[in-house]
């Protein structure tokens, strides 16, 4: 499944180098001999990336919303085992990653309503999935760079059936967010009276965490299932530090991830390295940026608050207005 | 032609297995009344409020909201919940939570026409929050956001507003702000108030009945009628002494302390 001509560089150049020689590392590192003809190759591989960014940039705030950070782990090690599990008996990689991704995602929706319960669940969950796809992958006897692949990455190897099959489910995903997008972020932070208000919390919960297992099984196909954070949380989470508008948290978080894929997949293309390394640093920095300047917006800025005279608006409100704390922290 | 309650209890019974929390509760809510729930924990006055908004069952007996048995949640119910400050970080502005209360049940994008803005404009100078209509709602104080939920309940015209101890850890300036944004509210838009309290003192001027919970036992009616001695005596099942003190009402030798509780824990937390 994973013999395109990239990968079958990069083995050449890892078993070149076996003496570090700082030139050469460089070179390892940030390569760019034939770079057009290798875009080409890769053209397939950038796309599938900049789809994937769209998608794990729009989940992202809510996963962050909804606390699912670790969540998003435990469904990644089930994931990795499903794919693990299809990579042995011979199936479709994507379609056993999305069937352990699923399974642990309405397993952890289901049971782990309350955030204490759902971390216990994912974590009695997590290393299970890990041990069942490391005892598949021992059993499997087919070439090694698609285990590795299974846990850090394998972008590179993306075929025309494989982009097909990324893109539907990218779609999927994508529709599904923007059907439910209001009542989601409402029952997201505030999900009482989103209940009070007759909103089917249960179910959108549910709904969610179905998007979110698709989300996952898609991204480990890029990043791999040990970095899927990288993915579906820190471009969400850089973006949280700049702004609090709902409209510029997706939009920003969108504009991170694709940057961090499409630019990992770039620089990685002449390097012959993995890369996952790429993306997560690329993200990472983006993410350091974005804590330094919502950092100097705290220090310097008024909050959102209008630094005026506030007027009284009504006899009823007269008194606490005056009281509240708008104009001290001017 | 006759005003139509909006919400209705007959012959309602309440238990949790062996434990009978109110039984044969007869209750009609009518357009603008205000109706304070009051008594010690565990009588179940936020059962009372779960049962309105469909979340717990009656044992036996009816209850309908404006003429219809109710359902899980409705349009026509304002809801302030027990105070739970929102998270750090989350990714809305005081204005976003308050637009929620308009149409967050509708589905798609979260995109807002001109009209939905410009009444949660004015809804946000109703609650006095225009000032910080666009600050993150994390960042602002216990009060603020308190401001915010009445807004937010208020924002969807409700017929019905239910608050859940809503000026709990509110220090008493923000306890009488927000307690008179609500009555404002039930005045200009005729909604009808059930007003979960432990504390009847804020929001005596405006409580037209009284609905108290106590031992197994209720009793419905103004406050001057069932705030008296002799009625928490007998509710009780031991002396009780209700004291009139400029304006403020306090229940001496109840058991667990109804009205003589401890204001400093609700000054402490919340206070911005």
């Amino acid at each position: 499944m994973c013999t395109t001509t990239s990968n079958t560089i990069s083995e050449e150049r890892h078993e070149s180098i076996n003496v570090v020689n700082l030139d050469d590392l460089w070179n390892q590192i940030f390569g760019f001999q034939n770079y057009g003809e290798l875009l080409l190759l890769v053209r397939n591989s950038i796309i599938a990336g900049a789809i994937l960014g769209v998608v794990g940039g729009l989940i992202g705030p809510f996963v962050m919303t909804r606390d699912l950070a670790f969540a998003v782990h435990g469904i990644s090690e089930l994931s990795f085992a499903g794919a693990s599990a299809a990579l042995l008996f011979g199936v479709n990689v994507v379609t056993g990653s999305i069937a352990g991704s699923l399974l642990a995602a309405l397993i952890i929706g289901v049971l782990g309503a309350r955030a204490r319960e759902r971390n216990s669940i994912i974590a009695v969950l997590m290393p299970f999935g890990l041990g069942l796809g490391i005892l598949f992958l021992a059993l499997y006897k087919g070439r090694s760079a698609n285990k590795f692949g299974l846990l850090t990455g394998q972008i590179i190897s993306v075929d025309n059936p494989q982009l097909m099959q990324l893109l539907v489910i990218s779609i999927v995903v994508i529709v599904g967010l923007v059907l439910i997008w209001r009542p989601l972020s409402f029952s997201s932070v505030d999900p009482d009276v989103a209940r009070a208000k007759g909103l089917p919390v249960t179910a959108i919960s549910v709904a969610f965490m179905i998007l979110l297992g698709l989300a996952t099984a898609v991204s480990i196909q890029v990043v791999g299932a040990l970095l899927v954070l990288s993915l579906l949380v820190t471009p969400a989470a850089a973006a949280m530090r700049v702004t609090s508008s709902p409209f510029l948290t997706p939009l920003l978080s969108v504009a991170f991830a694709v940057t961090s894929v499409v630019g990992g997949i770039l620089l990685a293309l002449g390097g012959g390295l993995p890369i996952s390394p790429y993306v997560t640093t690329i993200s990472f920095l983006i993410y350091l940026v974005c804590r330094v300047i919502g950092h100097r917006q705290k220090t310097r800025g008024n909050g959102g608050r209008r630094l005026r005279q506030s007027q009284p608006v009504s006899a009823a409100c007269s008194t606490t207005v005056a009281a509240a704390p708008t104009e001290v922290r001017a | 032609m006759a005003i139509e309650p909006v919400l209705t209890l007959r012959q309602a019974t309440l238990s949790f297995g062996e434990r009978e929390l109110w039984r044969n509760l007869n209750l009609d809510v009518m357009p603008g009344e205000f109706l304070a729930v009051l008594g010690p924990n565990g009588t179940g006055k936020t059962s009372l409020l779960k049962t309105i908004l469909g979340q717990q069952k009656l044992t036996s007996g009816t209850i309908t909201l404006l003429g219809h048995p109710v359902r899980e949640g409705s349009r026509q119910i304002g809801y302030i919940p027990q105070q739970k400050l929102i998270e750090a970080g989350t990714p809305l502005r005081a204005r976003d939570l308050i637009t929620f209360g308009v149409n967050g049940n509708r589905w798609g994008l979260p995109i807002t026409s001109r009209a939905v803005r410009q009444h949660v404009d004015s809804v946000l100078a109703a609650v006095g929050a225009t000032d910080y209509a666009t600050a993150p709602v994390a960042t602002l104080s216990g009060g603020e956001q308190q401001r915010i939920r009445v807004g937010q309940s208020i924002a969807g015209s409700p017929q019905l507003l239910l608050c859940d101890e809503p000026l709990i850890s509110l220090d008493l300036q923000h306890q009488r702000g927000v307690s008179e944004l609500i009555d404002a509210q039930r005045k200009a838009l005729n909604t009808a108030v059930v007003f979960v309290t432990h504390d009847v003192n804020p929001i005596l001027g405006m409580v037209d009945r009284v609905l108290y919970l106590a031992g197994g036992r209720f009793r419905v009616g103004t406050p001057d009628e069932v705030l008296r001695s002799e009625v928490l005596s007998y509710m009780y099942n031991t002396p009780v002494e209700v004291i009139r003190s400029r304006g403020r009402i306090i229940v001496l030798g109840a058991p667990e302390g109804y009205g003589v509780h401890d204001h400093l824990e609700h000054h402490q937390r919340g206070t911005p």
